[in-house]
């Protein structure tokens, strides 16, 4: 096993309501979404946004797209109108969210070395 | 009023705008070489429209869009002359003011005859405040009257259904306030394929061509670029979407030739998840939508057809944003370079907070970030292997008063000349929070009206 930012699996965007930021992660590759479905869990999302996630995170699944969304509740600093932070809608934790590391099997990171993506 | 059989042809829908102040150009273009049908531009977030109304009390003529003249005036003759139908949000809190000055261009250009149409009804300020002790705030599950700031705006978001009823009677160009963004390009769908309005299925497909394109230039390319992993060609030049609907709500986004960025199924798959919580129940005021089951197929260059979409009855109740008067945000900056910029930023934070405390300075909350290391993500940052050579110390402060939210900048300001060494010249600014919140109305509650102009 070796491991990769998730940055090189996966792409990710996200967005806003209220004081609830989502992130839709989708993987490159379909045979990466199993790793992703197996990692990328609510609890490691929760543990990983420390500091700025306050409540549930909710995770759903469109493996059509190979794609998971997960649902931040409290992530905002109060809502997107009355916050003080420099990224009030959290676009930018689309970026964050990549930097999780994960554990690809010696194939997978063959693969990704293949294409230039370098191992933690 | 004009009745048609229903349509058996392509119809194509551009998205022109999918904010206030969106560019201007992609629009024109669409409009002279899409063969659009409908040439839709969305421009209200949430927060714009109590935004809208606040400047509509300032000024009863204005409340709408005020980029309306300069979209209109450069793509109005090319929707004339190849018979594209417009439909916006542009009129926000004032539908009526814009249906006006729309009037006013179209008889400049002399492009007459054509019917402008404005949508009435969003505006529920009156019923809210009636009904404010009983209405239940969404974000914190107390009653509207909970809410402590002054109530500036509340609007409904209405559907596709009044839009509809405005193109039946005519209308070369629809203005509306406050609806459900993807019903704007719903509405054209509903109309010219003559869709049942609970045949949730159909609706359903459409409403998820739309979502993909209800953001604009998010599924053409736009905040996709990641150098070395995703690469979006002429991003400068970023083509505008469109939608092909057939009549089976088959539905193919694309953008026109000639144009820069990129519709691929990584850019769709984004713009499907942007902004929905889950996608088994993406909520509008039509149809609830599930994505759970869409495909995304690429066709050909920049050409994604998408598949699956499905829905449910449409909820019984309709969301309101309540715009809320909260107070002010104080914020300033001031930035620090060379060998031990770190340590002098930190000593400056801690002079502004002793420079606060002393002159009781009352901020309901303080944050301080440090540009460069930790600003967006506070802890969860990635740490630096290497201290930084400049960082940029930010202070936002939310009080009650303006004068603590000013003292906060000024505070900061005077960090040059009495603060630590070699900083640049700070800069200041102060700003009115209008805060959102949401709440349910039952659709009864509405009535929307339409006001027809008629312009020789």
């Amino acid at each position: 096993m070796k491991a990769f930012y998730l940055r090189e699996l996966a792409h990710a965007r996200a967005g806003d309501k209220g004081d609830t930021n989502n992130i839709g992660v989708i993987a490159y590759e379909p045979h990466y979404y199993p790793i992703i479905l197996k990692q990328i869990t609510p609890e490691r999302v929760k543990e990983h946004f420390r500091g700025i996630v306050k409540g549930r995170i909710t995770r759903y699944e469109l493996p059509k797209v190979d794609a998971i969304n997960l649902v931040m509740e409290g992530a905002l600093g109060g809502g997107v109108t009355r916050s003080l932070s420099l990224d009030p809608h959290g676009k930018s934790y689309s970026a964050l969210i990549l930097t999780i590391p994960v554990e690809v099997s010696e194939d997978i990171a063959a693969e990704l070395m293949l294409k230039g993506r370098q191992p933690l | 009023m004009t009745t048609q059989p229903p349509r058996t042809r392509t119809l194509r829908i551009g998205a022109g705008a999918s904010y206030a102040g969106d560019r201007v150009e992609p629009a024109t273009e669409l409009a002279a070489r899409g063969q659009l049908d409908y040439l839709v531009f969305e421009t209200l977030a949430e927060r714009t429209i109590a935004l809208a109304q606040m400047e509509r009390r300032k000024n009863p003529e204005a409340g709408y869009n005020e980029l309306l003249a300069d979209r209109f005036l450069s793509a109005l003759p090319h929707c004339k002359k190849n018979g594209t139908r417009i439909i916006t949000n542009m009129g926000a809190a004032n539908p009526s003011g814009a249906a006006a000055r729309t009037a006013e261009i179209i008889r400049e250009l002399q492009l007459g005859p054509m019917k402008v149409a404005a949508v009435l009804g969003d505006d529920v300020l009156q019923y809210c405040l009636d009904n404010a002790d009983r209405l239940k705030l969404m974000e914190t599950a107390k009653p509207v009257s909970s809410l402590e700031g002054q109530i500036v705006s509340a609007n409904a978001y209405l559907g596709a259904d009044v839009i509809v009823e405005a193109l039946r009677e005519g209308a070369d160009i629809v203005l509306t306030g406050r609806g459900g963004d993807c019903s704007l390009f719903l509405a054209p769908m509903i109309h010219e394929f003559g869709w049942r309005e609970d045949d949730w299925n159909i609706l359903g497909k459409g409403q998820t061509g739309a979502d993909m394109v209800e953001c604009g230039a998010n599924v053409s390319g736009g905040f996709f670029a990641d150098p070395g992993y995703k690469e979006v060609p002429e991003l400068w030049n970023l083509g505008y979407p469109l939608l092909e609907v057939e009549a089976d709500g088959t539905i193919v986004v694309s953008k026109l030739e000639g144009t820069g960025g990129l519709i691929n199924r990584a850019t769709c798959a984004e713009q499907m998840i942007y902004e929905i919580h889950d996608p088994a129940n993406y909520i509008t005021p039509d149809v609830v939508v599930d994505f759970t089951q869409v495909e995304l197929e690429e066709v050909g260059a920049n050409r994604v057809r998408i598949t699956g979409g499905r829905g449910k009855r449409r909820p019984e109740q309709l969301k309101v944003s309540v715009g809320v008067l909260e107070g002010w945000i104080g914020e300033a900056e001031i930035t620090y370079a060379g060998l031990g910029c770190l340590e002098r930023a930190r000593l400056a934070e801690k002079v502004v907070r002793e420079r606060l405390r002393i002159g009781g300075v009352n901020l309901q909350e303080l944050r301080i970030d440090y540009l460069g290391i930790n600003a967006l993500h506070g802890e969860a940052a990635l740490p630096l292997k290497e201290p930084p050579y400049e960082v940029c110390l930010r202070f936002a402060g939310r009080a009650r008063e303006k004068r603590d939210a000013v003292k906060l900048g000024n505070e900061v300001e005077t960090l040059v000349g009495k603060g630590p060494a070699s900083s640049s010249i700070p800069r200041k600014h102060v700003r009115e929070v209008l805060a959102i919140y949401s709440c349910l109305i039952p659709r009864e509650a509405i009535t929307p009206q339409i006001m027809m102009t008629e312009v020789a």
